[in-house]
């Protein structure tokens, strides 16, 4: 898998659809997408990367260890779901605030907090099955 | 709750538990003296059962309960009684002195701390079981008891011999705890109440129950275990590897009469049958034959006071089942007599066995001047133990001789009686008389008086035992008859003496128990010999039972494990796809519900493309040369499955399906490159035609199960209340995506965790080097 056209294009084709895995992330709640697919999308980047230019170079673009990762997912996952607790509602109930940025409006959501954290789980624990086989392969 | 009254006893329940917490920390800083601290807790205790006593001379009984799981019945309710006060009084009374005296046994022992707090772990375990009224709340509080009995008979866990007497006893308790599990259950419905002092109010219900048979055998071998009863006496001798104070404590005062405290518990409701006057008499007896033979065998003091309490609860069972007032009077009164001087027998020789460094009979003798209170302490209990005047043995010997020798067809029991007594008799004199009288010995420490932690408790309870014998009238009306009374269910009150009234049967029978006992006592050595070969005859016993059932099972589970277990990948996919293959089948078979196959409707022209797709990809695979030409081959099915998708609306769904192909080619190539496989495939034409035949099965199932799905009626429910919904209560117009971060979240967490540790689980199987990268490995994976 080392033709020069590969290795060439590999870390452009990644940082793009790693981008394009938080586009689908985040239009996810009203547009096919969501946090479980745009992670597959952001995995399939990272292993693109890995086969073209190697694990540790990957393992250096992550900055954390996969599983880290995919914690700190779980983590926030679990986390957006305690704030209706707090506001005497049964937990998990979803709660809304309308941010208006630059003219338009943000919904922010527990849900989308809860989707990000999906996102950070499936991308972690996958790409850390995946380079550690890639990384036996060598 | 309040601090006086019948709802502090919650408390008094609690504080054991807060003692066991606080023994390691006060242990670090005070070492041994941290008992004269804690004693302190298991002392109020006492004083709050005592409270209680003149209550219950006057017949009351106190209840109080907290909700606990109110939707199964299940309440922390407590009930108390003249059985249960004076049960609880013993473990919160002989549990102060024992906390004090582990303080000197186990002087600068480095896990003191931890000793201590499995003893008190231990007293709230078994405080809980005399007092719950409940009866699950009973049996998690005997369980409790069964693992802290094994916590602390392993205590000297380095030892080998300790672990194996704390998994038989474990084995053994916990076993028979399962077979109450299951008895109390039935009883509890048979009866109609969880509450035991409801139950044991119902009369004949259990008795005239069709389940009494099974409660009653149920109950029996949970109580037969835990009060060592033969043929299940074995685990007791051995649990006297546990340090000394958990064997007076445990295995002589309290844990072991678990068994005969519920027997006497439920013989309001289970006594008084043909069952139960044949059975437990005949076990009873047997267990007092047997380990009185047994015991004085032994020459190890320990083991000869362990077997005679084997024989006491043998004769506690007995009486029991006799099911008459004055024999259970007789039972309440040795229970209540024996805990008093067991507790101090066993005292004394820890304290011997620690200031003369053994406890072997041949190797200790004259030492009543080195030790003199000890030696007095022995001495009072022994004559208690032998049922001599004026101690509280004498007068319960009197009252169970009495009530054994005046029901019907008695005789029998009163022989065994007499012959068990007069063997315990030659045991006493033995424990009292060789360690202190006779001969000087030469021990291999320089024996002298033990500190006051040590014979502390052992004097108090002997010079109890004289105090009750002598003020036995009001002991007698104050502690054991409403005891007797709530055995037998009726009131019951008979006046108790020391000295006898007149020449009764009962006071003849304990001249002939004085007679045979000093005669067993001169020639006990011949004894000795005797029952050694006659035991080497016999060659087995329940003991080596034990190891050779546990063998058994250990053998049966890796011929097993063996014969599931190939390490072969192929067997492995063979037998999953085998049971999928079935599944998918029987249903169809047994209901008779095939698939309707016409209807199905013509294809457009672009479903035609790829059903194309699909069958080009199959074929693709089938004729490829190389393993991982086929996995990439394999992408095209999941990609033409996700093009349907597309095409039926389910973008999301296609999406993921993409995304999941195109990672499982990637993930399967990479796990192949690892397996070392030959790069074609070696599998033989028998198997390969069985494989094929196999995927065909899997696959006409699989399509077959399908079809019948699709034709029956579609449910829109759900998908009406999604569509409604998910707009305007869950602002989002991607009703998959709201399902899965709103809607159905809670299922989400579950399964982003199962993704998680999967990764976790696979990563560790990946790092796992085989031991040797030989061939052997390579061959199993293929």
């Amino acid at each position: 898998m080392n033709t020069l056209i590969f290795r060439t294009v590999a870390p452009y084709l990644s940082a793009l659809m790693l981008l394009f895995s938080v586009f689908v992330l985040l239009r996810g709640h009203n547009e096919p997408g969501g946090g479980f697919i745009g992670g597959l999308i952001a995995v399939s980047a990272f292993a693109i990367y890995g086969i073209a230019c190697g694990v540790s170079a990957v393992r250096r673009a992550m900055k954390y260890h996969p599983m880290s990762i995919a914690a700190s997912g779980l983590l926030l996952a679990v986390l957006s779901v305690m704030p209706s607790i707090f506001l005497g509602q049964s937990a998990m109930t979803s709660q809304w605030l309308a941010v208006p940025f630059l003219g338009t409006v943000i919904d922010l959501s527990t849900p989308l907090f809860f989707d990000i954290g999906v996102y950070l789980v499936v991308v972690g624990a996958i790409s850390s099955i995946a380079l550690s086989l890639e990384e036996r392969a060598d | 709750m309040p601090l006086f009254g019948v709802e502090a006893t919650f408390w008094a329940l609690l504080s054991p538990f807060v003692a066991a917490a606080l023994s390691p920390i006060l242990a670090k800083t005070l070492k041994h003296n941290a008992s004269w601290i804690l004693a302190v807790i298991p002392a109020l205790a006492f004083l709050q059962f005592l409270s209680f006593v003149p209550g219950i001379a006057e017949g009351q009984t106190f209840k109080a309960s907290l909700e606990w799981v109110p939707t199964f019945n299940v309440n922390f309710s407590i009930y108390l009684d003249g059985l249960s006060v004076l049960f609880a009084l013993l473990i919160s009374g002989i549990g102060t002195l024992i906390v004090l005296y582990a303080g000197g046994y186990l002087k600068n022992h480095e896990n003191f701390g931890q000793f201590l707090s499995f003893l008190f772990l231990f007293m709230g375990a078994m405080l809980g079981v005399v007092v719950a009224d409940n009866i699950i709340t009973l049996f998690v509080y005997w369980e409790l008891t069964s693992i802290t009995s094994f916590l602390l008979i392993g205590f000297d866990h380095l030892r080998r011999s300790s672990r194996r007497s704390a998994i038989q006893a474990l084995v053994v308790t916990g076993g028979g705890g399962l077979a109450l599990m299951a008895g109390l259950l039935l009883a509890g419905f048979a009866g109609g109440s969880f509450e035991m002092s409801e139950l044991i109010n119902s009369g004949d219900v259990l008795r005239e129950s069709p389940y009494y048979t099974a409660i009653f055998i149920l109950v029996l071998l949970g109580a037969f275990t835990k009060s060592a009863q033969f043929p299940f006496h074995f685990w007791l001798p051995n649990a006297m590897e546990a340090p000394t104070p958990v064997s007076a404590y445990l295995h002589s005062a309290t844990m072991v009469k678990a068994g005969v405290y519920l027997l006497m518990r439920m013989h309001p409701v289970l006594g008084d049958t043909e069952l139960w006057m044949t059975v437990l008499p005949i076990f009873g007896g047997l267990t007092l034959l047997v380990g009185t033979i047994l015991g004085l065998r032994q020459t190890d003091l320990k083991l000869v006071l362990a077997y005679s309490t084997v024989a006491s609860l043998g004769l506690l069972v007995m009486l029991t089942g006799t099911s008459d007032p004055i024999a259970i009077q007789g039972a309440v009164a040795y229970l209540f007599a024996h805990s008093l001087f067991k507790g101090s027998l066993f005292m004394v020789v820890g304290t011997v066995d620690h200031e003369a460094g053994t406890r072997d009979l041949n190797r200790v003798g004259g030492l009543f001047f080195a030790m003199p209170i000890t030696a007095i302490a022995a001495v009072l209990s022994a004559l208690s133990m032998a049922g001599i005047l004026p101690l509280i043995g004498f007068v319960a010997k009197e009252v169970l001789y009495d009530g054994t020798w005046h029901i019907v067809n008695g005789g029998l029991w009163t022989a065994v009686a007499v012959l068990g007594n007069a063997m315990m008799f030659a045991m006493a004199a033995t424990v009292a008389w060789k360690p202190f009288f006779g001969t000087k010995v030469k021990t291999p420490k320089q024996a002298h008086e033990g500190s006051i932690l040590l014979i502390a408790g052992a004097v108090t309870l002997a010079v109890l035992g004289l105090l009750a014998g002598i003020f036995v009238a009001s002991v007698g009306h104050q502690l054991l008859s409403p005891m007797t009374s709530a055995v037998l269910g009726i009131p019951f009150d008979e006046e108790m003496h020391l000295i006898p009234t007149y020449l009764s049967p009962a006071l003849y029978l304990s001249m002939t128990t004085f007679a045979l006992g000093i005669l067993v006592f001169m020639y006990m050595d011949k004894l000795r010999a005797l029952i050694a070969d006659a035991l080497r005859v016999i060659g087995w016993g329940p003991d080596k039972g034990f190891d050779q059932t546990l063998d058994l099972i250990i053998r049966f589970g890796t011929t097993l494990t063996q014969a599931i277990q190939t390490g072969s990948m192929v067997t492995y996919m063979r037998a999953t796809f085998s049971v999928i293959a079935l599944m998918l089948f029987i249903p169809m078979i047994l209901t008779g519900n095939w698939p309707v196959l016409e209807g199905l409707g013509s294809l457009y022209a672009y479903e035609w493309f790829i059903t194309a797709i699909v069958v080009i990809g199959v074929y693709a695979v089938l004729t490829a040369r190389y393993r991982v030409t086929a996995i990439v081959l394999l992408g095209i099915q999941g990609f033409a499955v996700a093009l349907i998708y597309l095409l039926f609306g389910a973008p999301d769904l296609s999406f993921t399906q993409f995304m999941v192909e195109t990672l499982s080619v990637v993930i399967l190539a990479l796990v192949m490159t690892r397996l070392n496989l030959k790069p074609t495939d070696a599998r033989s034409l028998r198997g390969k035609v069985f494989d094929i035949s196999l995927s065909v099965l899997c696959g006409a199932g699989i399509s077959m199960l399908l079809m019948s799905v699709v034709q029956l009626p579609f449910d829109a429910t759900l998908s009406e209340f999604f569509t409604q919904y998910s707009r305007s209560v869950a602002h989002g117009r991607n009703i998959v995506n709201v399902i899965l971060v709103d809607f159905r979240g809670f299922d989400t967490i579950g399964e982003i965790s199962v993704v998680m540790v999967t990764g976790l689980a696979v990563l560790a199987l990946i790092r796992v080097r085989p031991k040797s990268n030989g061939t052997s490995n390579t061959e199993k994976n293929r």
